[in-house]
């Protein structure tokens, strides 16, 4: 097998997970499915990293997963906060911002 | 793990690792995606992340695929069971879409995306890898610290400041500033007494030792639930689990045996007035055409216990 | 003596400031403080005058720079005055014929309530009369243009509560402008052309700068012949002047006949280098003069208004100035000539109709009068020597110089001259007619007075002294004026310095001129008299024939003005309305509307919802992979 495939799996991840961005409407679902993306992203990363023979890849990767993190946890204090206010975790019921 | 400096194929054992957990991995995506509860939706993107972890760690990153099981599958997917738990976990998110076209669109735009990103990894001539054995010699914890804190130690340092900041910005949006004084319990068992209302504390919820949760309210003597011990919000929602058909029914079950192992005529003692809940248990029912005849003695009865 | 020039314009300029601004309280004094101030300037005019002729006559121009009006860059607009014969002749003209007409309105306005205000409007021609004739540059003399406008326009409308005056007043100011804006466009190709305002820069170059820049300098001159049609009333911008006799009668005398319609004939007398040097431009203007001159003549013949009468007559005699001055230097002397006599004898005429206006309660129709002469003698008489002197009676100052315009008019030469001439000569027998009838049915024949709206009989009575020694000055002037210019050729002479004299070739004689002008004023007043003192004059104006009643409605110079511009305006503007709409606003609207539309429909991608924007997000993700990859394969 070819390290290779890593990649062709890295890549349907991140297709399933931005669909079910697009599909999906409960705000946390969703916010699930950006981090699958990013993991398939990691998954990249460090397939690059074993590809390329040095640890760069898996340094990115590294700092893919802080600022996951931190976006996580930003993120979720969002989604709580306009559930406290809205009563409602659904994406489609914040768009006040529309024309 | 790979000890050739530039290989084509990697081990068979690694191949077979791989297209069964792959399938796992696809399969815990599609699951995060298509369950209609936000929880399972969550356990099956911790199934996907575990296995990417066991990727990691095949391809020779050691030190990211711990941190993945620890930081990912440990704290941020405990963060984010938290906040379903907090929002509603039977808040089921309904799959039907209300927006026009945006399904296809998705679709159209998922598919395309996908093709063109394999199409592009196709076409990308990765014959031969390096592996990372040489990059690991030293191991892998020491070779990505010695990168972390030389070449990338300008991004560690502001990937600090990201966090500190992340986590104070998540404290200002959650904290929600008190803008009255909050009344002591003095005050507020005044005004209870002031307003005469529930001067005693509300019942308990769940009278009965196999319903005790905070979704089943108390039955009242007459067998009828008591709204007033369920919580509001649950009240609000519409979330009451009424149990007392099956209560009933069990209690009325236990009478009969015991009064045909004590042999007593069925007819002269009634021990429990049976209520109309809104079940309309079965049970009751046709426990009360039995005893039809006893109606008149047994309705003075009740409007005693309902007193 | 060049620091009195200045005075001369300030004295009148003067009188108009305290006049207009000093309220009531002027209202006892204010007529003799405006013609005091007019006499002042008259008598400044005199000294002037008697130093220049104690010089030589080359050496008579006097020339005062007063300060830089306008230093802009290379463009410069000074304030100078410049005195030489010509201008001392208008000088003359304007202050004697101006303080006579003020002290006749002493007499006449006495019963107006706003006599003080008349006074002030009348310093203020004065004033921007002068210094229209002592400009050193065109600049000034286009502010003195204006301020005669300006002036007229106050005075013409000066009974503002009679729609008439009012309408005719707003006629006469908008006329005027179609002629300021060719004087204006004339002054601007002047400035680009010779790069100055001064007459000293300008004039002497003129004919070098026609050689190089031909067309430059004709279009110069029609803008010029533009500007003295507007203000000397001539053929198209003729339609002012008879209306502008709803003004007070000394207006009608003052402006009409003896000042302002002449500074035209000042115009293009002063530009005559101009005009010597674009010939095309010369033949329009002796054009002009001559459809004028039989234009206004055959109007003055219908008209039963005794001053439309005699604005026609004026129209006419203007038209006569006109073409001598396009004649070019064989005409010049003998234009500014019949403009002095001219001045003397229409103002007399007018003074006179005046006169009987006042004795008849204001009545201006000739059918209603008749037999007046024993009613008012020295009206009679003064109206009666201005009659013989405009008809060309011989020994009188028209004779004289109407004269030596036909003459001038045979010496053009070749065809041009005999139509000139034979139009001039068709001229004076019309105008002895019209002026035949005018006397005629105003002082002799049977009495046919009516009374007027008021039921009032008409008691003719002779007017007040003010009245008549102006007229009786004028009657002077009338009669002496002409003999003494022609007396040694002084007048030519005097003028020659400043315009140049040639006499030309005439092919007839100056006696079969003569003959000839006599043969058409005994025709003339032959037939009037056959006319009019034959038969009874008709209360009723009679149909008459189709060229009367044209002449009645001015030659159809209204309806023509009201067909081709009126109409012709309006049909232009409603077009240029429709095109706006259709096609301006149809493209700015359209253009409008569709991003408008188009943004309508944008709008909607922008509904509000997260999951919309990812798609499109992720989609425009899917064209750069897409992209890229497409360049990698390229």
């Amino acid at each position: 097998m070819n390290p290779a495939n890593y990649l062709y799996l890295s890549a349907l991840l991140f297709t399933i997970g931005a669909a079910g961005v697009l599909i999906r409407r409960n705000a946390i679902v969703v916010f699930m499915c950006v981090e699958l993306m990013l993991n398939a992203c990691n998954l990249a990363f460090v397939t690059f990293s074993r590809l390329h023979g040095n640890l760069d890849g898996q340094v990115i990767a590294f700092f893919t997963m802080v600022v996951a993190a931190a976006e996580v946890v930003v993120g979720l204090a969002i989604i709580v906060s306009i559930f406290r206010s809205r009563h409602s975790a659904s994406v489609d019921d914040a768009n006040l911002m529309k024309l | 793990m790979q000890l050739a400096a530039a290989a084509t194929q990697t081990s068979t054992g690694e191949a077979v690792q791989f297209w069964i957990l792959g399938t796992v991995a696809v399969l815990g995506a599609l699951g995060t995606v298509l369950m209609k509860k936000s929880v399972h939706s969550a356990l099956s993107l911790a199934g996907t992340m575990i296995v990417l972890a066991i990727f990691y760690l095949a391809q020779g990153a050691y030190f990211l695929g711990i941190v993945q099981i620890v930081v990912y599958t440990g704290a941020i997917m405990m963060l984010f069971l938290f906040v379903v738990m907090l929002v509603g976990i039977t808040a089921a998110d309904s799959l039907k879409e209300t927006l026009k076209g945006q399904r296809w669109l998705a679709a159209a735009c998922g598919l395309g995306f996908g093709i063109l990103l394999i199409a592009g990894i196709g076409n990308a001539s990765l014959d031969t890898f390096a592996g990372t054995g040489q990059a690991n010699s030293a191991g892998n914890v020491p070779g990505l610290a010695r990168l972390i804190f030389t070449k990338y130690v300008w991004s560690f340092e502001i990937t600090g400041a990201l966090l500190i900041t992340a986590a104070i910005g998540a404290m200002v949006l959650t904290h929600r500033e008190r803008t009255e004084r909050r009344s002591t319990q003095r005050e507020l068992s005044e005004a209870r007494v002031r307003e005469g209302v529930h001067v005693a504390p509300l019942p308990a919820p769940g009278t009965y030792a196999r319903h005790n949760a905070v979704d089943v309210p108390a039955l009242l003597p007459d067998g009828s639930i008591a709204e007033k011990s369920v919580f509001g919000t649950l009240r609000g929602r519409g979330q009451i689990r009424d149990v007392s058909a099956d209560a009933l029914e069990r209690l009325a079950a236990l009478e009969q045996r015991s009064e045909e192992w004590l042999e007593r005529d069925p007819d002269r003692v009634e021990p429990v007035r049976l209520a109309q809940g809104p079940g309309g248990d079965r049970a009751g029912r046709e426990e009360r055409t039995e005893r039809e005849s006893g109606r008149e003695h047994e309705s003075e009865r009740a409007e005693e216990g309902a007193k | 003596m060049e620091n009195l020039i200045g005075l001369l314009v300030a004295s009148p300029l003067l009188g108009a400031g305290i006049l207009l601004t000093g309220g009531k309280r002027l209202d006892r004094v204010g007529h003799w403080l405006g013609t005091l101030l007019a006499l002042v300037s008259f008598a400044l005019g005199v000294a002037l005058f008697a130093n220049m002729l104690g010089k030589d006559a080359d050496d008579r121009g006097l020339h005062s720079h007063l300060f830089t009006w306008v230093p802009v860059g290379g463009f410069r607009a000074d304030v100078g005055f410049q005195l030489d014969q010509l201008s001392m002749t208008f000088v003359l003209l304007i202050t004697g014929v101006g303080t006579l007409i003020h002290i006749y309105s002493i007499g006449y306005m006495e019963h107006d309530e706003r006599r003080r205000r008349f006074f002030g409007y009348l310093n203020l021609f004065l004033a921007a009369m002068l210094l229209l004739v002592l400009a050193d540059n065109y600049f000034l003399l286009y502010a003195g243009w204006e301020g005669v406008g300006l002036a007229s326009y106050l005075l013409i409308g000066f009974w503002q509560h009679k729609p008439s005056a009012a309408t005719a007043a707003k006629k006469a100011f908008l006329v005027n402008r179609v002629g300021d804006i060719g004087l204006s466009v004339g002054i601007m190709l002047m400035f680009t052309t010779f790069g100055s305002f001064a007459f000293a820069d300008i004039l002497p170059k003129a004919q070098e700068a026609s050689t190089t820049q031909h067309a430059t300098v004709t279009g110069i001159g029609f803008m010029l012949l533009l500007a003295a049609c507007g203000k000397s009333a001539q053929v198209p911008l003729q339609s002012w002047l008879g209306d502008a006799m709803e003004g007070p009668t000394p207006v009608s005398a003052l402006i009409h006949a003896a000042t302002m319609v002449t500074a035209g004939v000042y115009l293009i007398t002063r530009s005559g280098a101009i005009f010597n040097a674009a010939p095309d431009a010369q033949t329009a203007v002796v054009t002009v003069g001559a459809v004028t001159l039989l234009f206004g003549a055959i109007v003055g013949c219908a008209k039963d208004d005794i001053k439309k009468a005699l604005a026609g007559s004026t129209m006419s005699q203007i038209g006569y100035m006109i073409m001598a001055a396009g004649l070019g230097p064989i005409g010049y002397v003998f234009a500014i000539m019949h403009l002095v006599t001219h001045g003397f004898f229409k103002a007399g005429l007018f003074l006179g109709a005046g006169s009987v206006m006042h004795g008849m309660n204001d009545e201006v129709d000739m059918r209603r009068y008749g037999g007046l002469r024993k009613y008012m003698p020295v009206t009679f008489v003064t109206f009666g020597l201005g009659y013989l002197a405009i008809i060309g009676f011989p020994g009188l100052s028209g004779f004289f110089s109407k004269d030596k315009i036909i003459e001038a008019a045979f010496a053009k030469g070749g065809t041009e001259g005999w139509i000139l001439g034979c139009c001039a000569l068709l001229g004076a027998a019309i105008t002895a007619f019209y002026m035949t009838r005018v006397m005629i049915m105003t002082f002799f024949g049977e009495k046919r007075w009516v009374p007027d709206a008021d039921g009032h009989e008409p008691h003719p009575h002779e007017s007040p002294s003010s009245m008549t020694i102006p007229m009786i000055i004028l009657a002077f002037g009338s009669v002496l004026a002409g003999g003494l210019f022609s007396i040694n050729s002084s007048f030519v002479k005097w003028l020659e310095p400043v315009t140049g004299h040639s006499e030309g070739d005439s092919p007839v004689s100056a006696g079969t001129v003569t003959a000839g002008t006599m043969v058409a004023l005994v025709i003339g007043v032959g037939i009037a008299w056959a006319m009019y003192a034959r038969r009874s004059v008709p209360a009723v104006a009679p149909r008459g024939s189709l060229l009367t009643r044209a002449a009645r409605r001015d030659l159809l110079q209204d309806d023509f003005n009201h067909v081709v511009l009126v109409r012709g305006g309006e049909h232009l503007t409603r077009s240029l309305v429709y095109l706006d709409h259709s096609l301006v606003d149809g493209v700015v609207n359209g253009t409008a509307a569709s991003v408008g539309g188009l943004s309508g429909r944008l709008r909607k991608l922008q509904n509000g919802y997260v999951r919309s924007y990812a798609v499109s997000m992720l989609g425009g993700s899917a064209v750069l992979v897409a992209a890229t990859l497409l360049m990698r394969a390229v």
